[in-house]
């Protein structure tokens, strides 16, 4: 089941006028605020389907902008969300996509500054519900209802037993669950949503092991 | 868990219970939360609802000039006590009208179950009180009783207008305050689904065409009718009128009419009435282009 709980269907609070297309576009820009962990120094939004055609008359631009500052989505900083990424010299670029996508409210973010960039492919499901289902090239699902760790590691026998058996080690139980990878043996990517957040001892720990490269969580 | 109408109905009728409750304990139940705590973030949803029906019964004004100051005009027609559709109804029309147009003067609003549907659960709430005296408790109730039709909806068929239409979020909204009218009435839980189902069949097919993609021609006026529609429902249901499909099917035949629905009604903006003369005018004159004719 999609939804889970009855404050997806009366909530979220947020400022108007679109569930999906308003809070879901916050929603999507504040995920990829928190995988990049830090404030960009450029960020490129492309819009497919329903969010090309009616961004400007939802606010689906101001709102994701909004969330890449951090904005939650009923923070009223969202309507001014363009001047604020101007006073904190955020350059922004926003493109409106032809191509046909999987589902009509898609958006691609492209996040940077001097130290890296990051992309993802976020769609807004309805009623300010959304998920992550595109991160650097891999294939994930995110959906931000719960605290998650993200291991990007080298394709390799072992990898993901010692990830889990650290977990484990901590009393962290794994809800859910993804792997993916680019090719045998290249770099893959590790989806794991827990029960609770976790803390930066453990973070530090998944960091320590052999073939992790990279380690992000996302805090409920 | 319910997964249905009519799993969510026996488990309330075989409990002795109201659907407000097996949506509070399945709530408890699933995200390891007390029921005050629940309740507790529902009233804070309440007052928000609160606000903005507040906000619009003064008079606001979109940016784009679309919408706004509807629901004053309604408030002044009804004190003039010559309504012909009755003063509760139009009570419930006006507030639906007044949340609508506040989100679409990107104020702050509840999404219930999405924002371009936000007005309906809170204008029939806030015009029933006055008939039937609710306590704190029985208003948060009312949200619980609407969330839990919406859950089935949302998990079973769509609330999104870009996958099936005004259908499913106007038309959810309606069906979810016609079941929690019913239930703060006093009607029993399979009435709930019978009021729910009686609306919901009465705006399959409504397409979401909004004129220049904004939330607002025909949205606000779309939630006034929603409104309308859920309390004659719920009037008909309490009546002992039942509908002849059952509710769930009813929601199948929502999802699968949303699934044939070409893209062009569907919050795309290429079709219906922001296709119309007057539509692609008013785009034209609000983003400077037709959003169509952009090339």
């Amino acid at each position: 089941m999609k939804y889970k709980s009855v404050f997806d269907i009366i909530g979220p609070v947020m400022i108007g006028p679109s569930s999906s297309h308003t809070a879901g576009a916050a929603r999507i820009g504040k995920m990829a605020r928190e995988l990049f962990g830090r404030e960009p120094e450029w960020a490129t939004i492309s819009f497919y389907g329903s969010f090309a055609k009616t961004f400007r008359g939802h606010g689906t631009d101001v709102a994701m902008i909004g969330g890449i500052m951090n904005f939650e989505t009923d923070d009223e900083r969202i309507i001014n969300a363009f001047d604020h990424a101007k006073k904190k010299k955020i350059r922004i670029k926003i493109r409106e996509e032809e191509a046909v996508t999987d589902h009509p409210n898609t958006a691609r973010i492209l996040l940077g500054d001097k130290n890296g960039e990051m992309e993802l492919v976020g769609i807004s499901i309805g009623g300010g519900k959304i998920e992550i289902i595109e991160l650097n090239g891999f294939e994930l699902k995110l959906t931000g209802h719960h605290p998650a760790i993200l291991v990007v590691h080298d394709d390799r026998f072992g990898a993901i037993a010692a990830v889990s058996n650290l977990l484990a080690s901590h009393r962290i139980n794994i809800g859910h669950m993804d792997v993916s990878r680019k090719d045998v043996g290249q770099m893959a990517l590790m989806t794991i949503e827990v029960d609770q957040n976790v803390n930066e001892e453990v973070i530090e720990g998944l960091k320590k092991l052999p073939e992790v490269t990279q380690v992000t969580r996302i805090v409920n | 868990m319910f997964r249905n109408v009519a799993e969510l109905v026996e488990l309330a009728e075989t409990g002795n219970k109201k659907i407000s409750d097996i949506m509070i304990e399945q709530e408890m139940k699933v995200t390891n939360r007390s029921r005050e705590d629940v309740l507790a973030q529902m009233e804070r949803n309440l007052k928000v609802m609160e606000e903005a029906v507040e906000r619009g019964l003064q008079g606001v004004k979109s940016h784009s000039g679309l919408t706004g100051g509807d629901a004053v005009l309604l408030q002044k027609y009804i004190a003039g006590g010559k309504s012909l559709s009755g003063d509760l109804l139009l009570d419930a029309v006006s507030k639906a009208v007044a949340t609508n147009e506040v989100n679409a003067a990107m104020g702050t609003i509840c999404a219930t179950p999405t924002a371009g549907s936000a007005g309906v659960v809170p204008g029939t709430l806030f015009a029933v009180q006055r008939k039937l005296n609710p306590t704190r408790e029985e208003k948060i109730r009312f949200l619980f009783t609407s969330g839990a039709f919406g859950f089935v909806v949302a998990n079973n068929a769509s609330i999104s207008g870009a996958a099936g239409g005004c259908q499913a979020e106007v038309g959810s909204a309606s069906g979810m305050a016609a079941a929690a009218i019913v239930e703060m009435a006093g009607g029993s839980p399979s009435q709930c689904a019978e009021a729910m189902a009686i609306t919901l069949k009465n705006m399959l097919g409504l397409v979401c065409d909004p004129v220049a993609g904004l939330v607002e021609v025909p949205c606000v006026k779309r939630n006034a009718m929603g409104a309308a529609n859920a309390m004659v429902a719920a009037d008909m249901s309490l009546a002992g009128i039942t509908s002849r499909i059952p509710c769930d099917e009813v929601i199948d035949a929502m999802y699968k009419i949303g699934q044939t629905m070409p893209v062009a009604l569907r919050e795309t903006a290429q079709g219906g009435l922001a296709a119309t003369p007057t539509g692609r005018e008013l785009e034209a004159k609000i983003f400077g282009f037709a959003l169509d004719k952009k090339e």
